[in-house]
């Protein structure tokens, strides 16, 4: 199943979160978070805004520093260490909302940039690579274009591509889907479900339900910086238990 | 009315013809109401009695050929004293013979700048057009340069070092070792030189006769103030924008020290700062040549300028920016000189051309030091007895080539703003 | 924020060469050394250099006698004052040509930028290029021409200008013109002035609580006019009205009487006005074209009369815009005012310079000045960010 990962079946998790706590300013934005994340594991986060799951994703590279508890990411604790925070953000590739392209290089350019300079990979390899992934997010014909000239949905494809290049065993969405316009969501939602279908490490947070159904392993759902209720997605959406969840599945489903 | 007739069968009908046409754009532009058609008649008799009294005095009554200021006395304007003088004006105190000099230094200069303001110039050919043009420039105005040693030795270690930092991913295993080796001889032998075990040799380089700074004079000078000012302040505007983005407490602190305090005190009194307290700084002995010490002035207060703009540049880069540099495992350098300034600098680069306007402005002030730079020269082409009473031809004529430079400028910022606009739909 | 990711560190132990805030700390201290040992390389010079050369140091000169004269003063000064007080003398010079210019050249440059977007096409024209012309032009090269046209263009005093019925003469020594005859009353006119001032204010202060209370709205500023001017003009009735005034007349070779502004003065303040207009000619534009079309059509909906809506909703946008930029060319003027030593008008920078020939005391006198600009930009800018607070956009 693992296809682009390595066989790591002697760490059990890949990436571990015990007790850990973060503040902004007297703001408690994350309290008391456990998540264990197996190898392969896709897991899917929702919650209301404001309810911290996009700042625990963030924690997991180091985007964002918590205060209290700890990380551990591929047996690398988490910490000041500059050459921990560089080891395991080769290892973790991210997806932001709103794309975060380079707008002054070219689509190759954005895809090859990281492979060559923090991987020091030769530069033919890398736009080998690149433009085999630009192929499997369906856009190698954009490939000598700038971000500017493309759409929102081809952006968040070339997005992907631009973190897969790095190989990593990991890959965080922070609500990919939400900057798109909604004729543009299913071609992105179709490039993440088939790399969870090729068995890559997934966190996303995302409020795409469908998504959830089809390829989550495990649903969390999260309000005021906690992990109030996580299940499988079946169990998750049919006979949600905690109160909160309920409402806000509610609003949710009303929605869409 | 054909009330039946279908809605796309209907023939666009032309405006009114008053709408149109010049005498539309006449009504429309110039007679709208009555306040306005009013203002117009005003402006226009105005405008046709300044321009009357001033063709009159420029043009019809105005004398071109006189030899001397008595003979130019009484008429409209005295542009023989132009004629008389524009070769001073120009070029100075510079030999009278060796003029074609300094007027192909302005050339290169000029060819400098405008081949920099391609930007399909903006890359490494930019260093190799300045290094060019730096070293024509200054071989015509000196006559002769000595290149020491050990600069060639900082030279070649400041290459290797650059090579090394921005091509180290990219360059093949025997473009590397060219770097590694730069950097080697540099090293090693800037320190052997300094230990004394290499001599004090140079290389010569003098096809003409040497000219010294306190006899250049005019746009030349001019130009190589504000120029340099500029190639100088550059880089070092951008290490103290950066200093002050920096969350270092002591660097940013410098950094906000320096620029607030150049920022907050007139040229004019960092000039008179170079001129009298530069030579108190250095060892007693050392002297320091006037011109080099107005040059300094000009790029310190140029970097704290140009910094401000910059980190104009940098702050308008949405967060998105850093955080994917930083989630791709970039680091700082790596960070700065592929994301972030590309499109700092970018952004910046229309606000630059304007701040460069200001500099070439401002080395008019070096005159208060006694630097002749082109307004200092024009000033003294009025002290000629035979030519006296004249200061408003010779002013115009001055301020005539200062807006010609100037204005294009602001053209060429406006014109980059609006191409650089039409490129980033984000 | 999260740019980038320093602070507090958990538990785990770090090599103490990848921790960042060490290597900060380390890379921090190098550089400020590297400043350090320059900044002392530098004063070890000066003191060495200052010995060889025996030179005095210390603020002590600043009250000894001057020596020199000062052309155009407003307070008493004699070549028997202290330096400092010639240095002061220049303080006030240049804050004299600093208010000034900064008046005017609001006043021009508002008009000229209002004039820029006339439909008016030939108004609009004409501004645009008053705006090329001088700002493409060193500014000291416009003070170069008004002086030397003023001194040298103009006739002297015998030949002088007379305009409007010999009250006004322009000469090669200034521009003589008649003012009133000294009278006490002229200081408390200047007191009543200041208090109508702070009456404007509470009135307003008082029109608004009113219309928030009732809902009657109060002329505010017809109100506030009225007092400021009004009250002068009672103690001037008060004080019986004196109107005798000074007329300049020609005597001998120069004319008495009257006041006079000195030609140099006059180049320096119509060279700065000119060319500061120009730059705040094209402020004042981009704050009305800042303005979205959208706010005066949702005023206008909502009824607001066209004054209501200038005055509530796009004037409150606009300054927004215009009033950084504009603080920042009040501090080009005051800086650029220092350009009076070209032209010898005795500002701070000249009476400075003619100390530091004088007593060959560089570092004390650049002190100085240093100071004396600094302590001005450093409260404007203070000035702006109070104001930048005031005024921001709450925004997510």
């Amino acid at each position: 199943m693992a296809a682009t990962a390595r066989d790591l079946s002697k760490v059990e998790s890949v990436i571990q979160l015990k007790g850990v706590n973060k503040w902004y300013g007297q703001f408690h934005v994350l309290s008391d978070i456990n998540l264990d994340v197996k190898e392969g594991e896709k897991i899917v986060i929702c919650g209301p805004s404001g309810s911290g799951k996009s700042t625990l994703i963030r924690c997991i590279n180091r985007l964002e520093e918590h205060q209290r508890g700890d990380i551990v990411v591929h047996g690398v604790t988490l910490s000041n260490d500059v050459k921990n925070i560089e080891a395991i953000r080769r290892e973790v590739g991210m997806v932001f909302q709103s794309f975060n392209l380079f707008p002054h290089l070219t689509i190759l350019d954005n895809l090859t940039l990281a492979p060559i300079w923090v991987k020091k990979m030769p530069k033919k390899e890398a736009e080998e690579i690149a433009m085999s992934l630009l192929t499997r997010v369906r856009i190698p014909e954009q490939a000598l274009k700038y971000p500017g000239q493309l759409s929102g949905g081809q952006q968040q494809r070339v997005a992907i591509a631009r973190a897969l290049c790095m190989r990593p065993k990991i890959m965080l969405f922070d609500e990919p889907t939400s900057a798109l316009d909604p004729e543009m969501v299913k071609e992105v939602l179709d490039v993440m479900i088939e790399l969870a279908r090729e068995g890559m490490t997934m966190i996303c947070v995302t409020h795409e339900m469908g998504f959830a159904r089809a390829v989550a392993d495990r649903v969390i759902f999260m309000d005021r910086g906690e992990i109030v209720e996580q299940n499988e997605p079946e169990a998750f959406f049919a006979n949600p238990r905690n109160e909160r969840t309920k409402l806000f599945l509610g609003q949710i489903l009303h929605n869409h | 009315m054909t009330d039946a007739m279908p809605v796309g069968d209907r023939k666009p009908l032309a405006p009114p013809v008053d709408e149109t046409g010049a005498l539309g754009w006449v009504r429309k532009n110039l007679f709208s109401s009555w306040g306005n058609g009013i203002t117009t008649v005003v402006l226009i008799a105005a405008v046709l009695w300044v321009a009357s009294w001033f063709l009159e005095w420029a043009l019809f009554t105005a004398n071109f050929t006189a030899a001397t200021g008595a003979e130019c006395r009484g008429g409209g304007a005295c542009w023989a004293l132009i004629r008389e003088k524009f070769r001073y004006i120009f070029f100075g105190s510079f030999p009278y013979e060796q003029h074609w000099r300094p007027l192909f230094a302005v050339i290169t200069m000029l060819a400098m700048l405008v081949l920099s303001a391609d930007r399909r110039m903006w890359n490494w050919r930019l260093l190799v057009i300045w290094g060019v043009g730096s070293f024509i420039t200054f071989l015509l105005m000196f006559g002769q340069i000595h290149i020491p040693l050990s600069l060639i030795l900082f030279v070649a270690l400041v290459c290797g070092g650059i090579g090394l930092t921005l091509r180290s991913a990219l360059a093949a295993p025997s473009e590397r070792m060219a770097y590694y080796a730069l950097v080697g001889i540099g090293a090693v032998g800037l320190v052997l030189r300094m230990v004394g075990a290499l001599p004090a040799w140079s290389i010569a380089i003098a096809p003409l006769s040497y000219v010294e700074t306190s006899l250049w004079g005019g746009l030349p000078v001019t130009l190589i103030l504000a120029t340099y000012g500029l190639a100088f302040a550059f880089p070092y505007g951008i290490l103290l924008a950066l200093g002050r983005r920096s969350n270092l407490p002591l660097i940013k602190g410098l950094c906000v020290g320096f620029i607030e305090l150049i920022r907050g005190v007139p040229l004019i009194s960092l000039l008179i700062m170079a001129s009298v307290m530069l030579p108190l700084f250095l060892p007693s002995g050392t002297t320091i040549d006037k011109f080099l010490r107005a040059q300094v002035a000009v790029i310190l207060f140029a970097g704290a300028y140009i910094a401000e703009v910059i980190r104009g540049g940098l702050q308008s880069l949405p967060k998105g920016q850093f955080e994917a540099a930083d989630a791709m495992g970039l680091n700082y350098p790596q960070k700065t000189l592929l994301i972030i300034l590309p499109q700092a600098l970018r952004v910046v680069i229309p606000p630059l051309i304007n701040t460069f306007i200001g500099f070439f402005k401002d080395t008019s002030l070096v005159l208060i030091i006694g630097i002749f730079d082109f307004l200092n020269t024009a000033n003294q082409a009025l002290v000629d007895p035979n030519w006296a009473g004249f200061p408003g031809e010779v002013y115009l004529f001055a301020a005539f080539v200062y807006f010609i430079f100037c204005f294009s400028m602001s053209r060429y910022s406006k014109y980059l703003e609006f191409e650089l606009n039409k490129g980033t739909r984000r | 924020m999260a740019v980038e990711t320093l602070g507090s560190a958990p538990r785990v132990k770090v090599a103490p060469w990848n921790d960042p805030v060490i290597r900060g700390w380390v890379f921090q201290i190098v550089v400020v050394g590297l400043v350090g040992f320059l900044a002392w390389y530098l004063v070890s010079n000066t003191i060495d250099n200052l010995q060889r050369q025996k030179i005095a140091s210390g603020f002590h000169y600043l009250e000894r006698e001057a020596g020199f004269e000062i052309g155009d003063t407003m307070i008493e000064y004699s070549p028997a004052s202290t330096y400092a007080r010639a240095i002061w003398v220049g303080i006030l010079n240049t804050l004299r040509v600093a208010v000034l210019g900064i008046l005017l050249s609001t006043l021009l440059g508002t008009l000229v930028g209002v004039g820029r977007l006339s439909p008016n096409w030939l108004l609009s024209r004409i501004c645009a290029w008053y705006v090329e012309a001088f700002r493409n032009v060193p500014l000291l090269l416009w003070l170069f021409l008004f002086y030397k046209l003023i001194s040298e263009a103009f006739p002297g005093p015998r030949q002088a200008i007379s305009l409007f019925w010999n009250s006004v003469f322009l000469s090669n020594r200034g521009v003589y013109f008649p003012v009133p005859m000294a009278d006490p009353i002229h200081k408390w006119m200047g007191v009543a002035f200041l208090v109508g001032i702070a009456g404007a204010w509470f009135v307003n202060r008082w029109g608004k609580k009113r219309q928030e209370a009732t809902g009657q709205p109060f002329p505010a500023i017809s109100a506030g006019l009225g007092i400021i001017i009004g009250l002068p003009a009672l103690v001037w009735l008060a004080g019986g009205a004196p109107h005798h005034m000074s007329w300049p007349e020609l005597k001998g070779f120069n004319f008495a009487g009257g006041t006079v502004i000195q030609p140099e003065f006059t180049a320096l303040l119509v060279g700065l006005v000119l060319y500061t207009s120009a730059f705040v000619a094209e402020i004042v534009r981009s704050g009305i074209l800042a303005l979205h079309k959208g706010q005066s059509e949702a005023a206008a909906a909502l009824g607001l009369s066209r004054g209501q809506s200038m005055r509530l909703v796009l004037l409150p946008q606009a300054l927004r815009v215009i009033v950084p930029p504009m603080t920042s060319q009040y501090l080009n003027i005051t800086k650029n005012s220092s350009l009076a030593i070209a032209i010898g008008y005795p500002d701070l920078v000249a009476s400075v310079n003619v100390t530091i020939n004088q007593t060959g005391q560089a570092i004390e006198n650049i002190l100085i000045i240093m100071a004396a600009y600094l302590s001005v930009s450093l409260s404007i800018s203070a000035f702006m960010n109070w104001y930048n607070k005031r005024i921001a956009l709450r925004e997510r």
